[in-house]
């Protein structure tokens, strides 16, 4: 195993050459830079801008608005906020610094030519009220990614609009809910087993139906006797998540869609792991009737980082035409018709509505489309088996260290899941994931799936070389020995970064929301 | 008072039509610090198996499910300031909510203590 800085970089430290810990008189410690809050630096009379003096101004016209008093907010200069921000930014990690293991995420590289691509004036600088035919390009864009999504998932139709992977499903759930109640047969149950992404439940509550829970046999996937045991004429459908939260495949799914569509109900897929199947599997071909696809996540636009993201939902033949406004229509000449409220009743009369105030995200379209078409359908279908292969390299070079309790049943998808099952008594997954810390690593997703004691979910994406992924795994099974070995260093970690551990449950408790007391 | 378990670790301690429900101590070792209790309304109607009462816990937020059917009659105030009584008394001063039992033959199918202990030996 690779150690840590082979390259050696680092001149090794003799035991006790240097002390450990040398005061500063800025605080500093050479590169590692202290930063106060802008209240601190800041100052109410200081400003990054002159302004002309105010001419006189009827404040009168603002009536009982008009401010009594200056705002108490702190003025600084533009290099003032560009260091703050700065030496912030290199207090925290980030994909561009290293492996960020975190399961159910998918932190990938992105590739620099989609953000050339997304930056484009004709992509970047269009406004959404510009006429169509003056920003026919973008729409084809637009129309093109369509067409690739409904292509890669063997689906009919695509709603492009939604803006991020829980508002994907709950426009999923709503085409339900409009195709049920088209045949006047409304519902009001949806299933929802154990191994789904935790937001599904939260969708379908918020669309107005009941949830009940499906639990998972111990393999890690859908008890499909249960399932088919709760179907019948009041379960609106399922929500199932493919592959599931514990990085396996739910190979029964076309089971499970023929036995929910013989009672008259509709299935949900969950796509936030598409990036383990594209290429290789059409959730069409197992009975999906929605899905939404994580642009920002299988198609490589920037996760993790606040937004924006984007969540195209592709949709079956039965409900594809309860999708929602607006969508782009290719005419007979070539040119790209935006379908609104005014011309619905003439090609798309059943849309439940509308979710976004215009198209979507722009940003994410052009990411994604440029994603796709530098990849190509064989590099498409690389991207997947390159995901499951890392994730399975880790899952079998950490598996006689860690726990993997799915790990004996067979291969993963995109991502390892691990156990606290060994460590030392009074170790916790808390304390191996501060250890990363120290190692230089983002811990990965810990305490996620429930369904597994202390669960440590690693997703090492395709991106990751060999000898990145061998280094991680390096640091991996060193903390996993001293955890099993019970090393008391480990339950106080980390001791490198900027700041030792936090109290996190004082933080949740007891948070402090300002600066000072007033 | 007798006092009956569920296999999602709810406590219910029953005397006469009225009962007292928590969290086991299993439970509160098992999510760690509780940093947030959500009580259900009082007069609330809770049938037996509902999500009554969310635990949030620097792990997780995990349901508390209504052991029996009946209607709530009193919530646990003090776990608004002081949410980690459920860590130090579980079974004790970090109840969640009282409430009147529309079924008392629903206690039936619940485990004694006894049962409980041998039930979360197995886990």
């Amino acid at each position: 195993m690779n150690e840590i800085n082979p390259s050696g970089w680092r001149p090794a430290l003799g035991a006790g050459s240097v002390p450990r810990e040398i005061e500063t008189f800025t605080g500093n410690r050479a590169l590692q830079l202290e930063e106060a809050l802008l209240f601190e630096i800041g100052a109410a009379d200081r400003s990054g801008v002159d302004f002309d003096d105010v001419p006189d101004f009827d404040l009168s016209a603002l009536g009982p608005n008009a401010r009594k008093a200056a705002p108490d907010l702190p003025g600084l200069s533009e290099p003032e906020t560009v260091r703050h921000y700065t030496r912030l930014s290199r207090q925290n990690y980030a994909i561009d610094l290293g492996v960020f293991p975190l399961g159910s995420c998918t932190m990938k590289h992105n590739p620099r030519l989609d953000e050339k691509v997304a930056r484009m004036p004709g992509f970047a600088d269009v406004h959404p009220l510009q006429p169509v035919q003056t920003v026919q390009g973008a729409l084809s864009a637009i129309n093109e990614l369509a067409v690739w999504l409904v292509k890669l998932t063997g689906m009919h139709g695509v709603a492009m609009t939604p803006k991020a992977g829980a508002h994907g499903e709950l426009c999923g759930l709503l085409c339900i809910r409009a195709a049920l109640e088209a045949k006047g047969d409304p519902r009001e149950v949806i299933l929802v087993p154990e191994s789904a992404h935790g937001t599904n439940p939260a969708t379908a509550a918020f669309a107005g139906y009941r949830v009940e829970n499906i639990p998972a046999t111990a393999d890690g996937r859908v008890d499909v006797a249960a399932l088919t045991a709760r179907l019948g004429p009041d379960v609106a459908g399922v929500m199932i998540t493919n592959p599931n939260t514990c990085g396996l495949f739910e190979r029964d799914l076309k089971v499970i869609a023929d036995a929910v569509h013989a009672v008259g109900g509709y299935v949900y897929c969950d796509g936030a792991n598409f990036n383990a199947i594209v290429g290789r599997v059409r959730p069409g071909d197992l009975g999906v009737d929605a899905m939404h696809i994580n642009l920002h996540k299988t198609f490589s636009t920037p996760h993790g980082g606040g937004g924006p993201g984007s969540g195209p939902v592709v949709l079956s033949e039965a409900l594809a035409p309860f999708g929602p406004l607006p969508f782009t229509s290719r005419q007979a000449d070539g040119s790209i018709k935006l379908i609104e409220e005014e011309d619905a009743h003439l090609e798309h009369p059943q849309a439940f509505g509308r979710l976004c105030a215009f198209h979507g995200q722009m940003g994410m379209y052009t990411r994604a489309l440029a994603y796709i078409l530098s990849h190509g359908a064989d590099g498409l279908r690389q991207v997947s088996g390159d995901a499951v292969l890392n994730a399975n390299y880790v899952l079998r070079s950490l598996d006689d260290v860690l726990d993997a309790p799915f790990g004996p049943a067979g291969h993963c998808m995109h991502e390892a899941l691990f156990s606290d099952d060994g460590f030392a008594d009074g170790f916790s997954t808390l304390d191996l994931a501060k250890g990363l810390i120290d190692e230089g690593y983002h811990p990965m997703t810990v305490y996620f799936p429930l369904v597994v004691h202390g669960a440590m979910l690693i997703e090492p994406t395709e991106t990751e070389s060999k000898a990145g992924l061998d280094q991680f795994i390096g640091a991996m099974r060193s903390l996993a020995e001293r955890a099993v070995a019970g090393d008391e260093m480990l339950k106080s970690a980390p001791h490198l970064a900027p700041r030792r551990r936090l109290d996190e449950t004082l933080a949740a408790r007891k948070p402090k929301l300002v600066y000072k007391d007033a | 008072m007798t006092r009956y378990f569920t296999k999602d670790h709810e406590w219910i301690a029953v005397e006469g039509s009225e009962a007292t429900v928590g969290i086991t101590h299993y439970a509160q070792s098992q999510l760690g610090d509780i940093t947030f209790v959500e009580v259900p309304a009082i007069h609330a109607t809770v049938g037996k198996g509902d999500s009554a009462s969310v635990v949030d816990s620097v792990k997780a937020a995990s349901d508390v499910y209504a052991p029996v059917s009946g209607t709530v009659t009193a919530v646990n105030a003090a776990l608004e300031d002081q949410p980690e009584l459920v860590n130090s008394e579980a079974e004790g001063e970090g109840w969640l909510w009282k409430m009147t039992l529309s079924d008392p033959a629903e206690l039936a199918g619940l485990m004694d203590e006894a049962a409980y202990q041998t039930f979360v030996a197995e886990l």
